[in-house]
């Protein structure tokens, strides 16, 4: 470039061996550029294809359909030994072995075998439908009974035989017993609603572990949220952005706030469990310590966004209202909120996002015990909130640490629910964002 | 707390009915004519409410927060009779009633009276951010005090051994911080040199070449990542980036057989990141000034020379902040790694073996029965604090710097 002398015979119309390689670099570079952003974008593709290949088929779950005629010495019977589930499962069983003989399914599966073709919480399940409606004692009842987990993943193509063989909780010759009981038309695989109704199940039952609790759980953490987060971070945003002075004291919370937002989420849940749990003496687990630290961990978020809002209306605005005798709080309340609402709640939303995904802080306040209670709003004892639950990313966690290759699989549908949920608030942040986005 | 609730309620219920006295009051002390009224019935409503509701709702909350703290040093402060408390309590809203009504006047400014209470309302939702750093700070500073009495702090700090003893009676647990550092640095450091190359060139492309159409389409599927919980990463890291690697990598070479690793969890903690790095460098590229790139062209640079003399070195210091804040959310990460890493704090080099980090143990030690006296259990504050201090101090320089630069522009 600088040395003109040195390409006397330069022509504009030959590419030269330094423009060449000017251009070459410059190619290369936006082939990086364009390579980085093909990157992301097939990392969130593989990362979604993944999780979905993985939790598709918990949606769907294997059941038997036998008719079972359970009469009232029977039940009375049932109810008055010690082992009342045990109980019904015996009578469970021997009708499935009687309806596999008279249809001459049995072929040569022993005993055993069609024994833990039944889940153990089909026994349960059908306990609780006959104490709930005394009338169907001695009439023939067709149950719909949840299948053992390994006959369920073996139509899900979790359980092959390969891996049968060397299974000691299934055996071949209980596939093929499931394979007739397909034809049969006794065996179906369906959607699966009772994984979003039904609670956590133990550690040998995955194919009755549901979503219930967790859902509950979070919903409650998310009103708590909403009804704390949503007005201290609004009062706090209209502060600091309309009224404050230049100070040292609102210098400090501007700091503070931007460094709020960028603690690491598992020392909001020291936090939690040092003052809510240790301090406060709040009950461990509950919704409501999950809801208190889950807004504290929002507000930054909510804040920021309010700010940016309300930052947004014109100066205009105040002074109109200013200008025909408002105060400055009125013009505030009245005008500027009014008009920055949408904002605020796009911004909300996207903290409410956050919040329901996070783990880490929960995990510290005890959100991980088992639950196999429908946690209620409110009780005498616990108060508002108070009662044990989890929430959806805490049983995401749960499942994965558990042996079990059905509860990974329960663990990435609970995902695709969470992903879900996620995907309908921003959605409605965005939608809300578009229709009611103003430019002045 | 729960004998509160009845005051409580009482208090709201004098409140709302406060508002309606002093509204009508108000109408009645104007007769007919209601521009006599200095501030509109309303605004008198306003205020005779929050006189009623205000003063013992800040008595319950010292008197509940007091209560607390004596109870904990083992006094008890709850009288054998609570209806003295509620006598209080509720005699407290009865009098912020009877004043106010009886302050109702003409000439009463109750416009200005009841934004004075509105404004100590916003003041005290702005303090929320306070309490809550301070909140943190002394949860963390006072246990972990408490284990430096029973622990050496030069064994904590300079300990190279992490091998808590299960029991939690135990006296030789080897609670040596510097395994766990390392595991985390190292596990920042992969996560960073993967996400700040990545994040860095997407946001250049974007901001520089990319045409409106592909940047309104590649643009909120980079953001979309930032969107996903880090417990769905834990999970892609532990059912499909780990055994790939294993199987593609680890094994042939013979590094490692074991599915979580330091590289497992860097990966897809650098996939998380991406979008933190893209989307800060991203705005602060287009803040560099059109002008600058202009005059790069205009003598005759082509758009990468251009890009890589004149943009980035201007926009350096913006993109140093938005590194260093994405590398203190890898110190702060935390499900990628308790799923993606392994639990075994470790000393080495290699990437394929499983190591764990300050987070992961910070959850292992507080979770499960914990006994708050054993030093295992308080060990988690000190990691706590220690985490929260390196990320503080890395969030405080990139803000620095962010702001510092913002400002030179504009």
């Amino acid at each position: 470039m600088t040395d003109l002398s040195s390409t006397p015979s330069n022509s504009l119309l030959t590419e030269d061996k330094r423009t060449k390689k000017r251009n070459a670099a410059e190619r290369r570079f936006r082939a990086f550029g364009l390579g980085a952003i093909l990157v992301s974008c097939l990392m969130l593709v593989i990362l979604l294809i993944s999780i979905v290949s993985n939790g598709a088929s918990s949606f769907k779950q294997t059941y038997m359909a036998f008719p079972v005629t359970i009469s009232q010495e029977e039940f009375d019977a049932a109810e008055g030994s010690i082992l009342k589930t045990g109980a019904y499962n015996k009578m469970l069983q021997s009708a499935l072995t009687e309806y596999l003989t008279t249809n001459d399914l049995l072929g040569d599966a022993t005993e055993d075998d069609v024994k833990n073709m039944i889940s153990g919480e089909a026994a349960a399940d059908v306990r609780r439908l006959l104490l709930a409606n005394a009338a169907v004692i001695g009439t023939e009842i067709d149950f719909n009974l949840l299948a053992n987990g390994r006959i369920d993943g073996y139509f899900k193509g979790r359980v092959t035989r390969e891996t049968a063989a060397l299974d000691t909780k299934i055996t071949g010759a209980q596939l093929d017993l499931a394979d007739r009981m397909t034809e049969d038309g006794s065996m179906v695989t369906r959607f699966n609603w009772s994984f979003f109704t039904n609670p956590d199940a133990s550690v040998q039952r995955p194919e009755a572990a549901g979503l219930g609790v967790a859902i509950l759980g979070s919903l409650y953490m998310m009103a708590v949220v909403l009804c704390l987060a949503l007005p201290i971070g609004v009062a706090a945003s209209i502060y600091l952005e309309e009224f404050a002075k230049k100070n040292w004291l609102t210098d400090v919370i501007e700091v503070n706030i931007a460094n709020l937002a960028a603690v690491p989420s598992i020392v909001y849940g020291i936090l939690g469990l040092a003052i809510f749990i240790n301090f406060a003496e709040l009950h461990q687990s509950s919704p409501l310590v999950g809801g208190l630290v889950l807004t504290l961990m929002t507000l930054p978020t909510i804040i920021i966004s309010t700010r940016a809002a309300l930052k947004s209306i014109p100066p205009s605005i105040r002074d109109a209202a200013l200008g025909v005798g408002a105060s400055k709080m009125q013009s505030v309340f009245h005008h500027v909120l009014p008009l920055a609402a949408p904002g605020i709640l796009t911004g909300t939303i996207i903290g409410l996002a956050q919040a329901l995904g996070e783990t880490a802080p929960l995990l510290l306040i005890g959100m991980v015990a088992f639950v196999k209670e429908y946690p209620a709003a409110y009780s005498p004892e616990l108060g508002l909130f108070g009662e044990a639950s989890t929430a959806l990313p805490v049983q995401i966690f749960n499942w994965t640490t558990r042996s079990d290759p059905a509860f990974v699989e329960r663990a990435s549908g609970a995902i695709i629910t969470l992903l879900v949920f996620l995907l309908m608030m921003n959605a409605l942040a965005i939608f809300l964002r578009k229709k009611f986005e103003r430019r002045w | 707390m729960l004998p509160l609730t009845i005051p409580f309620l009482a208090t709201i219920g004098l409140a709302t009915l406060g508002y309606f006295l002093g509204r009508s009051r108000a109408i009645s002390v104007a007769g007919r004519d209601m521009r006599v009224l200095n501030a509109l019935p309303h605004q008198h409503g306003l205020n005779t409410c929050f006189s009623t509701l205000l003063p013992p709702l800040a008595v319950m909350l010292v008197w509940a927060l007091a209560a607390r703290i004596a109870s904990r040093k083992g006094v008890m402060l709850a009288p054998e009779n609570p209806t003295l408390v509620y006598i209080i309590l509720i005699g407290l809203a009865v009098a912020g009633l009877g004043l106010s009504m009886m302050k109702i006047s003409r000439d009463f400014r109750a416009r200005n009276a009841s934004e004075r209470w509105i404004m100590g309302l916003l003041i005290f939702a702005s303090t929320v951010a306070i309490l809550t750093t301070v909140g943190i700070v002394l949860s963390m500073v006072s246990e972990t005090l408490n284990f430096f009495g029973q622990y050496d702090w030069k064994a904590f700090f300079f300990g190279t051994t992490w091998s808590p003893s299960f029991s939690g009676r135990g006296g030789d647990s080897q609670l040596g911080i510097i395994p766990l550092l390392w595991g985390t640095l190292y596990i920042s450091f992969i996560a960073l040199a993967f996400a700040v190359p990545v994040g860095l060139f997407a946001a250049i492309y974007l901001s520089e070449y990319a045409s409106p159409r592909l940047r309104s389409i590649a643009k909120p599927m980079i953001e979309i990542l930032a969107g996903i919980p880090t417990i769905v990463y834990g999970l892609f890291a532990l059912l499909t980036v780990g055994p790939l690697l294993r199987d593609v990598f680890a094994e042939p070479l013979g590094l490692g057989d074991s599915a979580s690793s330091v590289m497992t969890a860097g990966l897809v903690m650098g996939v998380m990141l991406i979008p933190f790095v893209s989307s800060l460098s991203d705005d602060i590229i287009n803040a560099v000034p059109q002008a600058m790139r202009d005059g790069s062209l205009g003598l005759g640079a082509t758009q990468s020379e251009t890009i890589r003399q004149v943009i980035v070195p201007a926009a350096l210091p913006g993109i140093v902040g938005a590194v260093l804040l994405a590398a203190s959310r890898a110190i702060g990460e935390t499900m990628i790694v308790v799923l993606g890493a392994g639990a075994a704090a470790r000393l080495s080099l290699n990437p394929f073996e499983a190591m764990t980090t300050v987070t992961a143990k910070i959850v292992s030690q507080l979770t499960g029965d914990t006994d708050f006296g054993s030093p295992e259990t308080l060990v988690a504050f000190a990691l706590g604090l220690t985490l929260f201090a390196i990320t503080l101090g890395l969030n405080v320089l990139a803000l620095y710097i962010v702001r510092k630069y913002r400002e030179q522009y504009e």
